[in-house]
């Protein structure tokens, strides 16, 4: 089965990609996570996202097109990335999760991916 | 030798309702484990039921009545899997159908394997709601309808049978492990299973002192879900802990309730009453739990129910063990219920004056709609000589009792209090 592992950091996690003393540590457990998922044989993809403040937030509503700077919400945890791997059942996935780094200090939402549609290539 | 027809439908009656009781929660967890859909195996499980009433009179009842309705619940769900191939999103299902041979004949079918413990950890999964766990348990294991659950949950039917539906939806479709936890995850996994089936006989414990009965049947089922979970792991000192303590209340079961259902304590239970091949089953267990080494709150209540029953035996018990024992209950669950039996044990043990203290220093915002709480400070003023405070108590007490058999109780003890 198909997750998405989905990254929430804290604002000060965050600000370690910036910090080039925390930097270095910071990028080293996300790549070190990313090698281990395709070690694994689990991987099928993801990204890191660039930081909330560089997000730009669009609604339609009727015929009126809202674009607003910032995230979709303000909350003390915020959207950092998303991994999607496969593996055979929650279990597995919850274990996984456990082990990317914002675990320790935000949290990770775990997800089962839809199947995608039919498509004709 | 022609059978006259209505005894053949009485004879498969008797054999499906047999086997529904025996074996309906075997049968859905023999189902669910490949597939992790429940809902569907619950219904495929039905239609087979139906197909057997229907069949069996005419056929004879198979040799093999269990794997007959699996074979057939099982080509059921193959049935709806593959009318719902383009949509559907399951593919474990869509995988197990294909597994399924088309020339099983019913009678062939394999024996039945027993996945009614991976079934239980799966309704107490952490990824299902905790207040879901019970509930699923009963529906899913023991096939119990969503009323009957809604009544001994306090819940509205209505509500109960969506929430039944959704736990069952995240089960299947987040694809939650049907499976007995490995070693390392068992202290994680454990703990909400045995709480959950607690709680089971919990509801049916509270039903019984009201002199309702009609929960009595709960609490048994109860205690076979407990034996499932000890039979899958006979070396777990608090599943063995928790048959023990549930076969330690359940022996005084009938004795609780006097003739006219009014509510008998236990002090003034006849032993006599109570069933002694529970309770020595029930120290069977609390001695080869305890050789485990392994403590725990379940295994440390079971002691204090054995101290209790010690009567039986005709001899009483150090008061100070039972309050030694609450010391020790109070470190594996600090709750309110908790607090206020250890200052009843105090009391017991002729240490009113710390009874009395240890029962004040449980916040207010905990003990004021805590029934217990009143009872046992009615009791501890009356102990205190101070006869006011015990009427004011008991008044609080009573009007925040819901079963009428205690209430009528807790109006004698006032009245010994007047004036």
């Amino acid at each position: 089965m198909q997750y998405a592992i989905v990254v929430y950091e804290t604002a000060a996690e965050l600000a370690a990609r910036e910090d080039p003393t925390r930097a270095p540590a910071y990028w080293a457990a996300y790549t070190a996570y990313s090698q281990a998922l395709v070690t694994a044989g689990i991987a099928r993809g993801g990204a890191g996202l660039a930081p909330p403040a560089m997000a730009t937030t669009v609604r339609v509503r009727g015929t009126e097109r809202q674009v607003q700077d910032g995230p979709f919400a303000e909350t003390k945890e915020m959207l950092g990335g998303l991994f999607m791997i496969d593996v055979p059942d929650l279990d597995t996935a919850l274990a996984w999760a456990a082990r990317c780094p914002s675990a320790a200090t935000g949290s990770v939402e775990v997800r089962p991916l839809l199947p995608p549609p039919p498509i004709d290539a | 030798m022609t059978r006259d027809r209505h005894a053949d439908t009485l004879d498969a009656s008797r054999a499906v309702e047999w086997a529904a009781r025996r074996a309906y929660g075997r049968l859905i967890a023999a189902m669910a484990s490949r597939t992790r859909d429940v809902a569907a195996a619950e219904d495929a499980l039905s239609e087979a039921f139906l197909s057997a009433l229907q069949q069996w009179p005419a056929q004879g009842v198979p040799d093999n009545p269990d794997g007959w309705l699996l074979a057939v619940a099982r080509r059921r769900i193959a049935d709806g899997a593959r009318r719902r191939a383009v949509h559907d999103r399951v593919t474990p299902v869509l995988e197990y159908a294909a597994t399924l041979s088309q020339d099983d004949a019913p009678d062939e079918a394999p024996a039945l394997p027993d996945q009614r413990a991976a079934l239980l950890f799966a309704c107490a999964h952490p990824a299902i709601d905790p207040a879901l766990h019970a509930p699923l348990m009963l529906q899913v294991v023991l096939g119990l309808e969503a009323e009957q659950i809604a009544a001994a949950f306090l819940v509205k039917p209505a509500a109960m049978a969506q929430r039944l539906v959704r736990g069952k939806r995240k089960l299947r479709d987040a694809g939650v492990r049907f499976a007995l936890p490995e070693a390392h995850e068992l202290p994680a996994r454990m703990p909400p299973v045995l709480e959950a089936i607690y709680a089971a006989f919990g509801t049916a414990w509270d039903a019984v002192a009201g002199g309702d009965d009609a929960h009595g049947e709960l609490g048994t089922e109860a205690i076979w879900l407990a034996r499932v979970v000890h039979d899958a792991m006979p070396h777990d000192a608090e599943a063995l802990g928790l048959l023990s303590l549930m076969l330690y209340c359940d022996a005084r079961r009938r004795a609780r309730v006097g003739p006219h259902g009014s509510y008998v304590p236990l002090d003034a239970q006849d032993p006599a009453t109570w069933n002694h091949d529970a309770i020595d089953e029930a120290e069977t267990l609390l001695v080869r739990a305890a050789r485990l080494l392994a403590p725990g709150r379940f295994q440390t209540e079971a002691a204090i129910q054995s101290l209790h029953v010690a009567r039986r035996r005709g001899h009483g018990y150090d008061p100070d063990t039972l309050v030694t024992l609450y010391d020790a209950l109070w470190h594996f669950a600090p709750t309110v219920g908790v607090a206020v039996n250890r200052c009843a044990a105090l009391a017991q043990a002729q240490r009113v004056a710390e009874a009395y203290q240890a029962l004040m220093d449980i916040p207010e915002s905990v003990r004021a709609a805590y029934q217990p709480w009143w009872v046992l400070c009615a009791h501890l003023h009356t102990l205190q000589g101070d006869r006011g405070s015990a009427r004011a108590a008991y008044e609080q007490a009573i009007g925040l009792t819901v079963a009428p058999g205690v209430r009528a109780f807790l109006l004698t003890r006032r009245a010994l209090v007047e004036g």
